[in-house]
């Protein structure tokens, strides 16, 4: 197996006296979607703070794309995409404008930007909303656009936190499609759900429970370990014995 | 008599807006568990406000225990219970601050309806000197629902209670809220999980502000109109890309592991295997199955 | 009303559990007044002035010695030529200087024109006016003094009397000032903040989706801050009395009464700005630019308003802190009673009064 982009290695994150991510080990392939699952306060939030960067762990290791996230968190930066589902894209700025704005930040040259711009409205089927403003599209629309947004400067790796939550269930499976492209292409996708229904879609998932790592396999592997007929049973065995909440 | 009943409502926000509401019409009867189910964007909250008089419809009557929603706003207000989708109690003030507040906010007592919320309250209650903003988000629920709740309202409105909320702890709300169910109160809940449908009494499925079906939820699985089935076994590209390729398939999706193929009456459990085996999915395996609420909903919504 | 009472506990509540803007709430007065009393006042104490002397005579001497001592002034004698004079002012060492002509006293003895030349840094005008006045004022009265002795009579003497505040010390004129600062900045933004919080996180909501009367929702907000404000007031009043030696002249309870009435009025802007914005930014900018700018530049504690032009003066009326302004000035400083501000309690009342119709009119039972 060449080198894992994503290697955590005993990854922990203290406040004061609580363990939020409690040394979780762990390797994410080239080109993989993984799915982070866990229960609210389980500790995912923390983790993929410290994987993009944003937050130094207490104890442990992590490399992301080849950088090691405590001491290059900018390098990491570079070469990772982020949405969530709360903030992604400037809801008063233009469809144009904010593709070439979040271009701009991961420094893509104008010609290059211009022709990245006309790839994804093309692709995305945009082209007729170009100068609307994005508060005014739909929430499907906007999340596929975020997504697109977040890979536009080639990434190796997208952090994707919730991306569907609420969005319709046509939108949500064509949303999977991009995720499916993306990996195709070679971009690693790490992604958080509450549907679990999504959680099948992964390659992979892991499942964490009360700041560790719970279990960590394919979705029929860990159907067929746990005796369940689908993840969301896997995930309610795993989380129902948590101890706390968020 | 019915708790809520919605005729023909419309509203939009401003001139040359598509309605958020669009002529919606259906009635909630007493006691019942009605579950409002649509995606982010559908009108939910927009409904939500109007018939808890927050909002007044541009067109269309509506009455929440008989009371109109334009008219007697003031005698509705003092007996249905609200939680909007945000969570709105004070943060700087402590849980039992808060639930004293709400009480005191609606001329009750916290002692009064108590039995009401004690299940509840009780899990929250090692934390009752916590300020509100301390808690974690399933407390946090918890607790704006005991506020929502110390006057023991009539009628229940829950603004999308679960989202963003992980699968066990909304099987533990909806389990709650079948407890409520049995204490006589009429809810009206919202939803984008279209899998939390089964545990109302009754649903409305809304896309874009307009009301698709409403029904109890076997009613609407029943009602699905084709043959579907279960495909699964093998890569959910390549079965997906065969089964579009299928003249008598009408749709099919991904459902977690399996896709879902709908087809016509012609289109049979061997005759798919069969075409998938030539197609070079050897491995696939077809079984009839119920079509889920998601599924009701992809062929309503396709159909509008 | 017990609703209400709880309502007003649970306001209470949120003032007191923010440590931050408590201390806001209550260093705020007492920082201003310190900072207006003491480190902005325009009363100048020992400022430089250089003396160029060409007389070296009798005069002259007495003069500088005069000069010297007054606490004003620490003069720095030195015989620099006009060059060397203007380097000093323009490395800013110097403020002011003081030229003696030659032959100054026996121009002085035989009735000419005797002049001494007063030259300031007008970069600033505020300093520069002052001192050319204590200087002036300084040599007049030394003129004056010297009349008894030495005849003949000459020249004009200028006689200033400044009323009320003798010393021409800053403080007096700066609590009124900073009294009507503290309240507006605490009411104003305070409860128009407040509200809008309300709104912003949701409670509001909730709120109206139940019997509680939305004026009331009003009332209750206000209550507290009229309390604190009450507060604030007080301990000005005391820091005044005797950390700045002004104390109150007149009735201290028609001032204090005249305070709750400018109190009123800040709250019911306060909830008129609240009922207009949706946002706590928004009302936090309204509240500073819209208010504390021109509460600053038009309650006359600065900036004189006589001296703007006429339409700045006419926007002025319309600031109500000017009319509390000249209400406090004249209870507490001149010490007049309710007879010499009837006129400002009206229009007051009047503001207040209006802003509180249009706000209950405005104030929205529904979202949107």
């Amino acid at each position: 197996m060449a080198q894992p982009i994503i290697q955590a290695d005993k990854l922990t994150k203290r406040f004061g006296d609580f363990v939020a991510t409690d040394a979780i080990t762990f390797d994410v392939a080239r080109g993989e979607i993984f799915g982070f699952l866990g229960a609210n306060g389980a500790g995912k939030t923390t983790a993929m703070r410290m994987l993009c960067g944003l937050s130094t762990p207490s104890s442990g290791h992590a490399q992301v794309a080849g950088f090691d996230v405590a001491t290059h968190p900018e390098d990491v930066k570079q070469n990772i995409g982020y949405m969530s589902q709360k903030f992604s894209l400037y809801e008063n700025l233009t469809v144009a404008e904010n593709i070439t704005f979040f271009g701009g930040i991961y420094g893509l040259r104008n010609p290059v930007l211009r022709e990245k711009r006309e790839q994804l409205l093309t692709r995305l089927g945009l082209h007729d909303v170009a100068g609307k403003h994005v508060g005014s599209l739909p929430l499907g629309w906007k999340q596929k656009l975020a997504f697109s947004v977040a890979i536009l400067h080639d990434p190796k790796i997208v952090f994707l936190d919730e991306p569907t939550g609420g969005v319709d269930p046509f939108t949500r499976r064509q949303f999977w499609d991009l995720l499916y492209h993306a990996a195709a292409q070679g971009i690693t996708v790490f992604v958080t759900t509450h549907y679990m229904d999504e959680a099948e879609y992964c390659n992979r998932v892991s499942i964490m429970v009360d700041g560790r790592l719970a279990a960590l396999d394919t979705p029929r592997r860990l159907k067929e370990l746990y005796g369940a007929a689908s993840m969301d049973d896997v995930f309610y065995t795993l989380a129902r014995g948590a101890q706390r909440g968020e | 008599m019915d708790a809520i009943c919605v005729e023909n409502i419309t509203k939009a926000y401003g001139k040359g807006q598509s309605p958020a509401v669009d002529g919606i019409s259906f009635s909630v009867g007493a006691g019942e568990l009605f579950g409002l189910i649509g995606p982010d964007g559908a009108g939910k909250t927009t409904l939500f406000r109007i018939l808890i008089t927050l909002l007044l419809p541009d067109a269309g009557h509506a009455t929440v225990g008989g009371l109109d929603i334009v008219r007697e706003y003031q005698k509705i207000r003092s007996t249905v219970g609200y939680m909007p989708g945000k969570f709105s109690l004070y943060t700087d003030l402590t849980v039992e601050e808060n639930l004293h507040f709400f009480a005191s906010v609606f001329n009750a007592r916290v002692s009064d309806n108590y039995s009401l919320i004690r299940d509840l309250y009780e899990q929250i209650k090692p934390f009752k000197d916590r300020r509100a903003g301390k808690l974690s988000g399933g407390m946090k629920q918890k607790l704006a629902l005991c506020c929502a709740l110390i006057h023991r309202p009539t009628v229940l409105f829950l603004d999308e209670p679960t989202t963003g909320v992980d699968p066990v702890s909304r099987k533990e709300f909806w389990d709650m809220l079948g407890r409520l169910r049995s204490e006589g109160i009429t809810i009206l809940v919202s939803t984008p999980y279209m899998d939390e449908a089964a545990r109302c009494d009754r649903i409305a499925l809304i896309q874009q502000g307009h009301i698709l079906s409403v029904d109890t939820p076997q009613g609407l699985r029943a009602g699905y109109p084709h043959p579907l089935y279960a495909v699964g076994g093998a890569p959910m590209p390549a079965l997906l890309q065969r089964l579009a390729g299928h003249p008598d398939v009408v749709s099919s999706y991904a459902f977690g592991e399996w896709a879902h193929a709908a087809g016509t009456t012609t289109l049979g459990e061997g005759v798919l295997q069969a075409y998938l085996r030539d197609a070079g999915l050897p491995e696939a395996i077809v079984q009839a199955t119920d079509a889920t609420i998601e599924d009701c909903f992809m062929d309503l919504m396709k159909r509008n | 009303m017990q609703q209400l009472a709880l309502f007003i506990r649970k306001e209470f509540i949120h003032v007191l559990r923010d440590r931050r803007t408590l201390l806001i709430l209550f260093g705020m007065p007492v920082m201003q007044i310190l900072i207006f009393g003491f480190a902005l006042s325009n009363e100048v104490k020992n400022a430089r002035l250089v003396v160029v002397d060409h007389g070296r005579d009798v005069a002259t001497t007495a003069l500088i010695a005069r000069l010297d001592a007054s606490r004003y002034f620490e003069v720095d004698q030195v015989a620099l030529s006009p060059k060397a004079l203007e380097a000093a002012f323009r490395r800013g060492d110097v403020k002011v200087a003081v030229v003696f002509p030659a032959r100054f006293y026996e121009r002085w003895q035989h009735g000419q024109e005797a002049t001494v030349q007063i030259i300031a840094d007008a970069s600033d005008p505020n300093t520069a006016n002052t001192l050319t006045q204590y200087v002036s004022a300084i040599v007049y009265d030394h003129a004056s003094e010297q009349r008894g002795v030495q005849a003949p009579p000459y020249g004009i003497r200028v006689e200033t009397r400044m009323l009320y505040n003798p010393q021409l010390e800053g403080a007096p004129n700066y609590v009124p000032g900073v009294m009507a600062l503290v309240l507006m900045l605490v009411c104003v933004m305070m409860t128009a903040v407040s509200i809008v919080r309300e709104k912003e996180t949701g409670t509001l909501e909730v709120l109206l989706v139940s019997p509680f009367r939305p004026v009331l929702v009003i009332v209750a907000k206000a209550v507290p801050y009229l309390l604190l404000s009450l507060v604030n007031v007080g301990s000005i009043l005391m820091l005044s009395t005797w950390a700045l030696g002004v104390p109150v002249q007149g009735n201290l309870f028609l001032l204090l009464a005249e305070s709750v009435l400018f109190i009123t009025t800040c709250l019911s802007l306060g909830i008129f700005i609240s009922v207009q914005t949706s946002s706590q930014q928004v009302a936090m900018l309204i509240s500073l630019m819209g208010m504390l700018l021109p509460t600053i530049l038009f309650s006359g504690f600065m900036f004189p308003i006589e001296n703007m032009p006429v339409p700045l003066q006419v926007i002025s009326n319309l600031v109500p802190a000017k009319w509390y302004y000249i209400i406090v000035k004249s209870i507490m400083i001149k010490g007049l009673g309710f007879a010499a501000v009837w006129k400002e309690t009206l229009i007051l009342a009047g503001m207040t009064a209006g802003w509180l119709i249009i706000s209950v009119k405005r104030f929205n039972i529904r979202l949107a």
